[in-house]
């Protein structure tokens, strides 16, 4: 009976069959659970208000969000200063976020639950997201202009909605003018400089030219002054208001409105109140920028640096690759160089990524960007324009990480392409060249679509390589602007997977970074996917196109 | 080989009578040549594939090959237009004359040739683009780009292809959705198109069906005013039907080559009887 059960060929099927849904359970627990976490960490919880009794005996007070628990043994909590009695051996605790860095110091404290003496969800507490030190969490007191009290109790909440919608707008006002307009002035002043270097180098500094170069400067310091008059004026003006908020221990504080990102009553929202504000988080998280060391905002430059550097890469990668597999399948005479070097090639895919890091450090940065930078800007020395790392030595340096890749998958489809296809071709008067240029190319693009596929996969989840060529915690432009020449390759660029290993490895606060670096993970993967699928679809198209006489 | 047998008309393997064909005969020798095979011997590295070929290819009439798998007749036609070139360790003594210039001289464009010397195998093997572009693929390698003479020379040669009312509707559809014998038929008027002296036809029906063989012998028959044909043929019949001249090849040797009625009712070599009669092959 088993014997012949074995014979079948049942059993391995069976075996096949398990390791494909092991495998796929991996892959899905993996994603539920960076989704999970990440995805939560978003949504807006209740503040649980508690009377505490702490290790010193004190009663005290604390606003906090419970961001989560675990049971720890009686003699650790002794240990730690706590009097316990010893016949209880396991006590729960909980980590609650309590906000006011300013105030207190730290934004997150462990409570032992048996000794909360009170504990209640008022819905008159507020948070409040600041720009800086963190959450705000306590009572609405008044709400001042200039110094007076404007509104106090039940009138406060609306005047405080309508006050913060004008800071929040000035707030922006102000942005734009200091990171687009003074940030192109600052550009084009720059550019002035230089070009006013380069003529004192070339000897071309007749004084006409210099005076023209001057008159520019006074032009861009014009507009420097009037926005800078703006900017005095914007900034009076948001600092005009502010609230009197009360903290959970009876401390009132005043909290100026042009620090307030949001305002809101968690308790007191509403299911549907609580999805509009999730989705409202969401959004900022993928469109705004980060702030306070990136543990709080958005991670827009980041998605943004990620999925440039792969296109660029994509762009160098392909014709790279797609040239060195032609001329190793169609043009090389086969024999043991090409087949060293196509083992060579492969064996590059297995180089630990670190050392293209170096290599594109050591080569291209200080190498070929040095030179660059010698050759064609003097007038910026001693500042490097290309001797530094930059978007364009990273993409350059993946390219060289996946080009083995694109070059094997390449030689695969070119070698399926039927020879009666490239006899027609050369029957009919085409050359080599002609041959592989009009007919056997465009039908290994779908080969080449899938090199690029994987290449993508892996360029897009390289991080160590960057951190030496180009990638930084926090870039102040990115690499694309409003400024011509538009794309600026030598700016160094924010990566999503530095940004994992920055917020949950480098951040001053890491209790506060953790739920960001899963949300972080699961924007990356989304982003490879998203990629992936593009490029898929182009492959699928063009092997519908170029569907050849497999029969 | 039993020597000792009887000679006869062959007939009963090939009734060359009811064939219908025309009655006029064709000396190879004393009509105008197109093609010269000059004491051509081929070698696949140390086999030697070809031995000593000597013949003169009428000009616009059609010379079938013909003989066993393996004889070397689709050798000898891929020489015409040195499609044997892409094979590695190739070497060839002797000369081929086109019009009296050898191809394999080395001052000779291949590509050149290649346009003065069409070729179409014996699967059909389109392109993957469009029936217009498939068509319109040679005269785009000249360089020719104009629409209207694309159009006019594509609609020409479908017409000639006899493809023309088949196809007038899906110009610009992929020409890998026709049927396997429009497809051959495609690259007869792919062929066509660029408008070569010479038509190499590497046994262009074996893939098809009836019906398509007999429209592609038909289309051979259209073709030959215009151009020299040679065709390579597993098919004794059917080089009895198109062919004016046959060349009967056996184990890399031409054995005989000769006007095809004489060949078929009186031949003048033993193997070609035997081969002809069904005695091997």
């Amino acid at each position: 009976m088993i014997k012949d059960w074995i014979k079948s060929g049942n059993p391995w099927i069976w075996l096949t069959a398990s390791a494909v849904s092991v495998s796929l359970i991996l892959v899905f627990g993996l994603l539920l659970l960076i989704a999970t976490r990440g995805l939560a960490h978003f949504w807006p919880k209740d503040l649980l208000a508690i009377t505490y009794l702490d290790r010193a005996g004190e009663t005290r007070n604390f606003i906090g969000e419970i961001h989560g628990s675990e049971i720890v043994s009686a003699e650790r909590l002794r240990d730690s200063g706590f009097d316990i009695n010893v016949d209880n051996t396991l006590y729960e605790r909980l980590l609650l976020k309590i906000g006011n860095r300013d105030l207190g110091g730290q934004d997150f404290k462990w409570v032992v639950r048996s000794r909360i003496q009170q504990q209640s969800l008022p819905a008159a507490v507020f948070a409040a997201e600041r720009r800086e030190w963190g959450n705000f969490y306590g009572y609405l007191v008044a709400v001042k202009q200039e110094g007076e009290i404007v509104a106090q109790g039940e009138h406060a909440v609306s005047a405080l909605e309508e006050r913060l919608g004008r800071a929040q707008e000035l707030y922006e006002q102000i942005r734009d003018i200091e990171k687009d307009e003074i940030g192109a002035i600052n550009y084009g002043m720059e550019r002035l400089r230089l070009k006013q270097r380069k003529m004192e180098l070339d000897k071309n500094d007749s004084p006409e030219n210099l005076q023209s170069i001057e008159q520019e400067r006074s032009e861009y310091r014009q507009q420097y002054d009037a926005l800078q008059n703006q900017l005095i004026k914007l900034y009076k003006d948001i600092e005009r208001d502010a609230i009197v908020a009360k903290t959970a221990d009876g401390q009132e504080v005043d909290l100026p409105l042009a620090k307030i990102v949001r305002v809101y009553y968690p308790n007191a929202m509403s299911l549907f109140g609580k999805v509009l504000f999730y989705l409202e988080k969401i959004l900022e998280f993928v469109s705004d920028e980060p702030r306070e060391a990136n543990t709080e905002g958005g991670v827009f430059p980041a998605i943004f640096g990620t999925v440039m550097m792969v296109m660029i890469m994509s762009v160098m990668v392909t014709p790279f690759g797609v040239v060195a597999a032609v001329y190793l399948r169609e043009y090389a005479k086969q024999g043991i160089l090409t087949r060293t070097i196509r083992i060579a090639v492969n064996n590059l895919a297995g180089v630990p990524s670190i050392v293209y890091g170096v290599f594109g450090l050591g080569f291209f940065v200080y190498f070929l960007g040095g030179n660059i930078d010698q050759l064609f800007f003097p007038e910026s020395a001693p500042s490097p324009m290309f001797g530094t790392p930059g978007i364009l030595w990273s993409s350059l340096t993946l390219a060289i990480l996946t080009v083995p890749v694109v070059i094997v998958a390449t030689e695969e489809g070119l070698s399926r392409i039927p020879k009666a296809i490239r006899e027609g071709s050369l029957a009919l008067g085409a050359t080599k060249a002609e041959t592989l240029w009009r007919t056997v190319l465009p039908m290994a693009s779908p080969a080449v679509m899938t090199g690029l596929i994987l290449a993508i996969a892996r360029a897009a989840g390289e991080v160590a390589p960057l951190m030496l060529v180009g990638v930084v915690k926090l870039a102040p432009s990115l690499p694309m602007d409003a400024n011509a020449p538009f794309l600026h390759l030598d700016r160094k660029f924010m990566h999503l997977g530095f940004h994992i290993y920055d917020v949950g490895f480098q951040s001053p606060n890491v209790e506060a970074a953790r739920p960001l670096v899963y949300a972080t993970a699961l924007l990356l993967v989304l982003v490879i996917v998203v990629l992936n699928l593009t490029a898929i679809a182009i492959r699928n198209h063009l092997r519908e196109k170029y569907r050849s006489l497999e029969q | 080989m039993n020597n000792e047998m009887p000679k006869r008309t062959p007939t009963h393997a090939i009734d060359i009578e009811a064939l219908g064909r025309m009655q006029s005969r064709v000396d190879p020798e004393s009509a105008e040549t197109c093609l010269e095979v000059k004491n051509l011997s081929l070698f696949y590295g140390e086999k030697q594939a070809l031995f000593d070929i000597n013949m003169k290819i009428p000009k616009q009439k059609v010379t079938a090959f013909i003989g066993p798998s393996g004889c070397g007749k689709s050798t000898l036609l891929r020489c015409m237009n040195r499609m044997n070139d892409l094979v590695d360790d190739l070497k060839i003594n002797g000369e081929l004359l086109l019009d009296n210039e050898n191809i394999y001289a080395k001052s000779v464009d291949v590509a050149e040739l290649r346009r003065r010397v069409g070729m179409v195998f014996q699967k059909p093997n389109p392109f993957p683009k469009s029936v217009y572009e498939n068509v319109a693929y040679g005269l785009r390698l000249q360089g020719i780009n104009s629409r209207r003479t694309l159009d006019e020379v594509v609609e020409r040669a479908l017409k000639r292809a006899a493809l023309w009312d088949e196809v007038r509707d899906r110009l610009h559809d992929n020409a890998l959705g026709l049927s396997g014998g429009q497809q051959q038929r495609l690259v007869i008027a792919r062929a066509v198109a660029i408008e070569p002296e010479v038509l190499l036809l590497d046994e262009p029906a074996s893939a098809l069906d009836p019906i398509s063989t007999l429209k592609i012998e038909e289309l051979i028959y259209e073709l030959k005013d215009k151009y020299t044909i040679v065709i390579v043929t597993h098919n004794m019949q059917q080089a009895a039907r198109v062919s004016d001249c046959t060349a009967f090849l056996y184990m890399g040797k031409l054995i005989e080559f000769g006007d095809t009625n004489q060949l078929f009712t009186n031949p003048r070599k033993k193997q070609t009887e035997d081969y002809i009669t069904g005695r091997y092959g």
